[in-house]
């Protein structure tokens, strides 16, 4: 914490210094061991912004996340290329052809009136995509605002703050979409993004709450405000990075949200069915009785959701991992233990025969990131 | 030591500052009930004031939607009568319009739905609610127990095979619950036959507490219960296993299985009755999502509860029904978190020793 560079140049270096120290990142060890010797007079200031966009980044580059992310980027592409991929015109209808069953022709079969079933998926990628990112980049504004603002105010107005969070907390979210979104005759998409947004910020803003609350008191947030810089300097400068994690993690469990909650509206069929996703989809299968024999018109669409699902939770797991080393390490740890014939749950300290590494039998949280790159 | 050089008094029976307070009799937490029923008073405010600007801010309203769908059968007497009957008349001004919903509210009144015959709201939403309840209760103990038994066992047998239940059950999480209904009606209904595909009892059978009945509802509850459970489960195992890995770092821990305590004592006193604390938390969280999700359910089901209530007044563009739904809804959360609140001071004596 105390280097020469900080106090040389504290405002540009205290961020980056910091995001290791206070998210607790598992390469904090090998950072601080490895500062003295490659940075001993400052940090290099050209390569600031590419450094500090590969810290923001850290949190993606374990296994999981960078799975999750991968399939993300294949729904991506899908919605962006859907022209080019789908190969017919998802409300063309086909009368001669209906309620095909899979084939080369239609590979996922037909509706009712001779939709490809498939093309309708493609398209829909777009609408879920489109409204989901619309609602959770809303909901995620409005949660930085208020959790951040919450977070750094003392008093009755961060409790005021605290309290209309947790209100949205606890009223039940799909209901009240439903009754705004059945307001309008015709909801446009930004409407129904407003909606999923305003039902969806709540978490993200308690969750920035604490964390801020907790930051607010460390020493380089007191010198920077010691200095005299600005209130939206210090929250936009010294906090968000060390936010990012957590706005990143509140990001993607909002987008989960909404895309249920989207598909949701969607298959009960209060907002227009002329939005194409994947609850539009169902929304059909369901009022033409497509259950259970056609099964190529509604399996396939409930897979997507589960499928974008997962890769938004692969994300989440991977920066829950990156926030808290221990929940990967736990494993790691018992599985190196268990190599080596001892059980971690064993109430007595076993004695191995064969020593080959002495780190392991004690562990303890705060070896435990570093024992374990020690032995690999 | 010190009590030993200050008293001849042995110093397990003295016990530590907590056995003290535990002898003393328990303190009832003020200022934690104080405040929670405070935020619940706030939080229904901002329901029902959320409810009553609602459908004013809108364009249309109730009785304009039941003019159009009249077809000019209805005189502007009519109207007006209407609109005095639902207190949408504009000449009113805003604030007394509010008191009135007040008044109407403190004795009861919930106004009257348009889509079920001009019934007053509060019985279409009584003859609804239990089912929804029941369904929605049951399903979320099954779900918490199951989830975080087995989130408390995948922890504490970290790095085995068992580890590979977590993916299994995220996976499952991140269905919706209406696609996931479908599918089970598809195969276990459809199919294999083996329980109703809808509704909560049969057409024939009379209502009424007798094993016929009972039998009738059980098996009919079985396809929507055992949905919202395999859905709801992975959050539950998730969060327990993730504190259970922060929690068996501790110390406490250590001390515990170093004292030469039973591994099952440790898992279950020591380690998971400090693990389920932010679990109940999460629990207010975690009901908005489940109620929203049994919602759509129901209607898949077309099971007689609050969500087909619900789908019909959309459908029906009653706005009174949807309002009073919704506001019966928060209520049933509030009432949960409250629960949930009561067995986290029991749970948690920190909550009550502050107070000390």
């Amino acid at each position: 914490m105390t280097t020469p560079a900080e106090k040389t140049v504290p405002a540009e270096s205290a961020p980056a210094l910091t995001h290791h120290v206070g998210v607790g990142a598992p390469e904090t060890a090998a950072v601080l061991a490895g500062r003295p010797q490659n940075s001993p007079e400052h940090t290099p200031e050209r390569k600031t912004f590419w450094s500090q966009l590969k810290v923001s980044l850290a949190m993606f580059s374990n296994p999981k996340s960078a799975t999750g992310l991968i399939i993300l980027g294949v729904f991506i592409l899908v919605a962006i290329f859907a022209p080019l991929i789908a190969p017919y015109d998802p409300q063309a209808q086909n009368l001669d052809a209906t309620l095909q069953p899979p084939s080369f022709q239609h590979l996922l079969g037909t509706t009712h009136i001779g939709q490809d079933v498939f093309s309708q998926l493609v398209y829909g990628t777009r609408g879920v995509l489109v409204v989901g990112f619309l609602a959770t980049i809303m909901a995620t504004v409005v949660a930085i605002a208020v959790g951040v603002t919450a977070g750094y105010l003392r008093g009755w107005k961060s409790e005021a703050l605290s309290a209309l969070s947790n209100v949205f907390l606890v009223i039940p979210g799909l209901p009240l979409m439903i009754i705004i979104a059945s307001q309008f005759e015709d909801p446009p998409l930004v409407v129904i993004a407003a909606v999923l947004g305003l039902t969806g910020w709540a978490w993200g803003a308690r969750v920035l709450r604490a964390q801020t609350m907790s930051l607010r008191n460390r020493d380089f947030i007191q010198a920077a405000r010691a200095n005299g810089e600005p209130l939206y300097r210090i929250i936009l400068v010294e906090m968000l990075p060390n936010l990012m994690a957590l706005i990143a993690s509140s990001f993607v469990g909002t987008m989960t949200a909404a895309v249920l909650g989207l598909t949701t509206l969607a298959f009960i069929g209060v907002i227009p069915v002329s939005n194409l996703n994947w609850g539009t989809v169902l929304f059909w299968a369901q009022q033409n009785n497509a259950f259970p024999d056609y099964w190529w018109w509604y399996v396939p669409a409930g897979l997507c959701i589960a499928i974008l699902g997962v890769a938004l939770s692969l994300v989440n797991f991977g920066i829950d991992e990156y926030v808290n080393p221990r929940l990967r390490s736990a494993g790691e740890r018992a599985r190196a233990m268990k190599k080596k014939g001892l059980n971690i749950n064993a109430t007595v300290t076993q004695v191995r025969t064969g020593s080959s590494a002495p780190s392991a039998s004690t562990p303890s949280p705060s070896n435990g990131p570093a024992a374990e790159g020690a032995t690999e | 030591m010190s009590a030993e050089s200050q008293a001849p008094v042995d110093p397990t029976l003295v016990g530590t500052t907590a056995t003290g307070t535990e002898r003393r009799r328990t303190r009832v937490p003020w200022r934690f009930i104080g405040g929670r029923v405070a935020f619940y008073l706030f939080t229904l405010w901002a329901a029902i004031t959320v409810n009553f600007f609602l459908p004013r801010l809108m364009k249309g309203d109730a009785v304009d939607s039941f003019m159009a769908r009249s077809q000019g059968q209805l005189t502007p007497d009519a109207e007006k009568a209407l609109r005095a009957l639902f207190g949408l008349d504009k000449s009113v001004p805003l604030w007394d319009q509010y008191v009135n919903y007040w008044n109407m509210l403190l004795h009861g009144n919930l106004g009257i739905s348009i889509s079920t015959g001009m019934a007053p709201v509060g019985e279409a939403i009584a003859s609804a609610l239990p089912w929804t309840l029941g369904l929605v209760g049951v399903a979320t103990i099954i779900s918490f127990a199951i989830g975080t038994g087995l989130g408390a066992v995948i922890g504490w047998k970290r790095g085995s095979r068992l580890d590979l239940f977590v993916p299994v059950t995220t996976f499952l999480g991140t269905i919706p619950y209406f696609w996931l209904g479908l599918i089970f009606i598809a195969i276990f209904s459809t199919t294999l036959g083996w329980f109703p595909a809808g509704h909560a009892y049969e057409v024939g059978v009379e209502p009424g507490w007798n094993a016929e009945f009972i039998s009738e509802v059980v098996s009919h509850a079985v396809l929507p219960v055992l949905t919202i459970v395999v859905v709801s489960l992975g959050g539950w195992v998730l969060g327990m296993r993730n504190m259970m890995l922060t929690v068996l770092d501790e110390d406490y821990i250590t001390v515990a299985q170093a004292k030469g305590m039973p591994n099952r004592r440790v898992l279950w006193r020591y380690a998971a009755r400090n693990a389920v604390l932010p679990q109940i938390q999460s629990f207010a969280l975690a009901l908005g999502f489940i109620v929203g999700g049994t919602l759509v359910m129901e209607m898949v089901f077309s099971y007689p509860g609050i969500g087909l209530l619900l789908l019909n007044a959309t459908n029906a563009k009653d706005y009174a029904l949807m309002q009073g739904i919704f506001l019966v809804l928060v209520l049933a959360v509030l009432v949960a978190n409250i629960i949930a609140d009561i067995a986290y001071a029991i749970l948690d004596p920190r909550t009550r020793q502050t107070e000390a």
